[in-house]
């Protein structure tokens, strides 16, 4: 497989100005190094807690945010450093959802408008009302929600409103941020279950964040674990799951209690102490020491690779042994 | 004699001349020191009914009828001041949003003391010391330096220790808890239910936890009353609903989500159409439009809540694996 989409070493920093002359006094680093690919047609899930850098670099994927330093290939093409007019046709081929429906849809315009606007402005060949009645369909919407306001309609339903705006001009690479996290459980399962009709469908590849960690298993193939900005474990759903090697992993993992009152198997080593340190002010050495339960001493001098451990998986740990999975 | 005992409340909206029923005759109690969920969606009427028991209401909504009593006191008959002193001291109650809730322009420590000072009369001094207490039992380090800081200078999950800190103050008998973890991370969430499960079993306090996690109620809850439509729909041991929901809708709930603890191809099934709406009148069982299982008589009659159940057609373990 090719891939689509290749992330490489890529950092992503905002500086902090202060003072009449803004003078950069600090930066948050929101991606440090990270450097990952999607496959054509695959689903790729970035997990992590509040401000572990996951949806700076998705933006930084869309190109919202530019990045420090690194590069971004996309279809055998870098455009890290597109701009303006020519970054249209990467517009085209990659869209995003995003997690409130509530505020990324206009409030004045029908449904019927958002979409044709999309189509309007890249000029879309085709009959767009044509157009937009069959992307109303592909979401599971009757033809009359095109005269809909985003206000007349149910949190769902403006996501499904969302996921057709995503699909209008026939994107390769879809980025899911949040996508599902502000809904209600039983429509969080529909929503879920046309995102994966529609990869099927249309050999769509997505990047799926996500802070659920069952909703991202379920839908994604390979995902990857941030942690203040750096990937900390990456490999399939299978791997991740059924033998996490990184001790954030595991802890996040055990942090998720399951449905099941029978099931004493969560948070068998405890839950994780202490809080996320600071972007702002990044402990030295591996981020993860301050809340590690295994860490040792040079783990708070020296930053640890991302060591493959056989198969997808890696994992950026020293307590990781590399050859008990390799050697499978 | 239940802690809290609940018969037969309905509390309405009244807007522009129109009533709307937003939570219909439910009945439930709490026994001491048990911890019971209220889950359901948006629109359930989970929050609404407990606001009621914390006498919290907005002015638009009213109890029409039904009682609630609580440690042997009839609530809806207490004069305002009344109900004052019994919130904070008797009842507590921790929100789902710890950045709003606290006064984002007094230090920590005024506002747990406060609390401390008001429901129990302890000087200032002997106040601060109690602040001190709570803060180290809530797992604020540092706490004598802690308390002159702002909740600027809190995290969110250190922002909702604070809260439980401040629900703590009065020694209550029952924490009413509303979505306690549903802004925190995993991590953080599983830190604060294990201490607020602490809590509970150390000082033999109650809490109805309410939340729309399935996994948390599994977790930590002991009883269960599923809500939909503004209604009480199945309730029951958790063990009980987990292994074999009688409610469709209950079953609906488990089959939509998708959990670690099985194979990642597991289809979802989720259940159709949307919450039910309280200004949308649906007559029969609220949950006919969206059941499986819909009969004649569904659609026109509601069924009424006999042995912890509100439906025509109760699934056996046969009809769940039939679909």
């Amino acid at each position: 497989m090719s891939a689509l989409l290749r992330i490489e070493d890529l950092s992503v920093h905002f500086p902090i100005r202060k003072g009449l002359l803004q003078r950069q006094v600090a930066e948050v680093r929101a991606v440090e190094q990270v450097t990952l690919s999607l496959n054509r047609g695959e689903a790729f899930g970035l997990v992590g807690e509040s401000g572990c850098g996951k949806t700076t670099l998705a933006r930084t994927v869309l190109r919202l945010v530019d990045p420090t330093s690194g590069e971004i290939w996309f279809d055998g093409k870098n455009v890290s450093g597109l701009k303006g007019k020519s970054l249209a046709p990467y517009r085209k081929q990659v869209a995003a959802i995003f997690q409130d429906p509530f505020s990324s849809l206009n409030p004045r315009m029908t449904a019927g408008k958002i979409l044709s606007e999309v189509l309007y402005v890249h000029r879309y060949e085709g009959s767009i009302p044509g157009r937009v009645a069959e992307l109303l369909s592909l979401c599971g919407l009757a033809p009359r929600f095109a005269d809909l306001y985003p206000h007349e309609m149910s949190g769902g339903q403006r996501q499904r409103v969302g996921i057709a705006r995503a699909l209008a001009l026939d994107p390769e690479l879809i980025v899911c941020d949040e996508a599902v996290s502000a809904l209600d459980v039983s429509i969080q399962a529909q929503i879920i279950n046309l995102l994966e009709e529609l990869r099927a469908k249309f050999g769509l590849t997505y990047l799926f964040i996500g802070h659920d960690l069952s909703v991202v298993r379920h839908l994604c193939d390979r995902l990857a674990v941030m942690y203040l900005g750096r990937i900390v474990e990456t490999g399939t759903s299978e791997e991740l799951f059924s033998s996490p090697r990184h001790p954030y992993t595991k802890a996040l993992i055990d942090a998720v209690p399951a449905p099941d009152p029978d099931d004493d198997n969560t948070n068998k080593h405890g839950a994780l102490a202490g809080e996320i340190p600071s972007p702002l002010n990044p402990p030295p050495g591996c981020v993860f020491h301050t809340r590690c339960p295994v860490a040792m001493d040079h783990c708070k001098s020296t930053v640890p690779p991302l060591s493959q451990l056989g198969g997808h998986h890696a994992a950026a740990c020293f307590a990781v042994e590399p050859s008990q999975d390799a050697q499978r | 004699m239940p802690l809290l005992e609940i018969e037969n409340l309905t509390v309405s909206l009244s807007q522009d001349g129109t009533e709307t029923t937003l939570v219909h005759d439910i009945s439930y109690s709490v026994e001491r020191g048990e911890i019971l969920a209220l889950v359901g969606e948006s629109g359930s009427g989970k929050s609404v009914s407990s606001l009621a028991v914390m006498g919290l209401l907005a002015k638009a909504l009213r109890v029409t009828s039904g009682t609630i009593r609580f440690d042997g006191n009839d609530l809806l008959a207490l004069k305002n001041e009344e109900m004052r002193q019994l919130r904070g001291r008797d009842i507590s109650m921790v929100f789902q949003e710890p950045m709003t809730s606290l006064n984002p322009v007094r230090s920590i420590g005024s506002q747990i003391m406060e609390s401390i000072e008001e429901n129990l009369g302890l000087s200032r001094a002997k106040a601060r010391q109690r602040a001190i207490e709570l803060l180290k039992e809530v797992g604020v380090a540092d706490a004598e330096r802690r308390l002159k800081q702002y909740p600027h200078h809190f995290s969110g999950g250190m922002r909702q220790r604070v809260m439980i800190a401040i629900a703590l103050a009065g020694n209550p008998k029952l924490i009413i808890a509303d979505e306690p973890t549903t802004a925190l991370d995993v991590t953080i969430q599983a830190q604060i239910l294990d201490l607020m499960a602490r809590i509970c079993r150390d000082h033999g306090t109650a809490m109805i936890l309410i939340t729309h996690n399935l996994g948390i109620v599994a977790r930590y809850a002991q009883r269960v009353n599923v809500m939909y439509g503004g209604r009480i729909v199945e309730s029951g041991s958790a063990r009980a609903i987990y292994a074999e929901p009688r409610h469709p809708y209950t079953d609906g709930l488990l089959q939509s989500v998708p959990r670690l603890d099985q194979d990642r191809k597991v289809p979802l099934r989720p259940i159709q159409g949307n919450p039910a709406d309280p200004f949308t009148p649906i007559p029969g069982c609220r949950f006919h439009p969206r059941c499986p299982y819909t009969t004649q008589i569904c659609r026109e009659e509601a069924p009424g809540f006999d042995d912890g159940l509100a439906c025509h057609f109760p699934l056996t373990t046969e009809t769940r694996e039939a679909v």
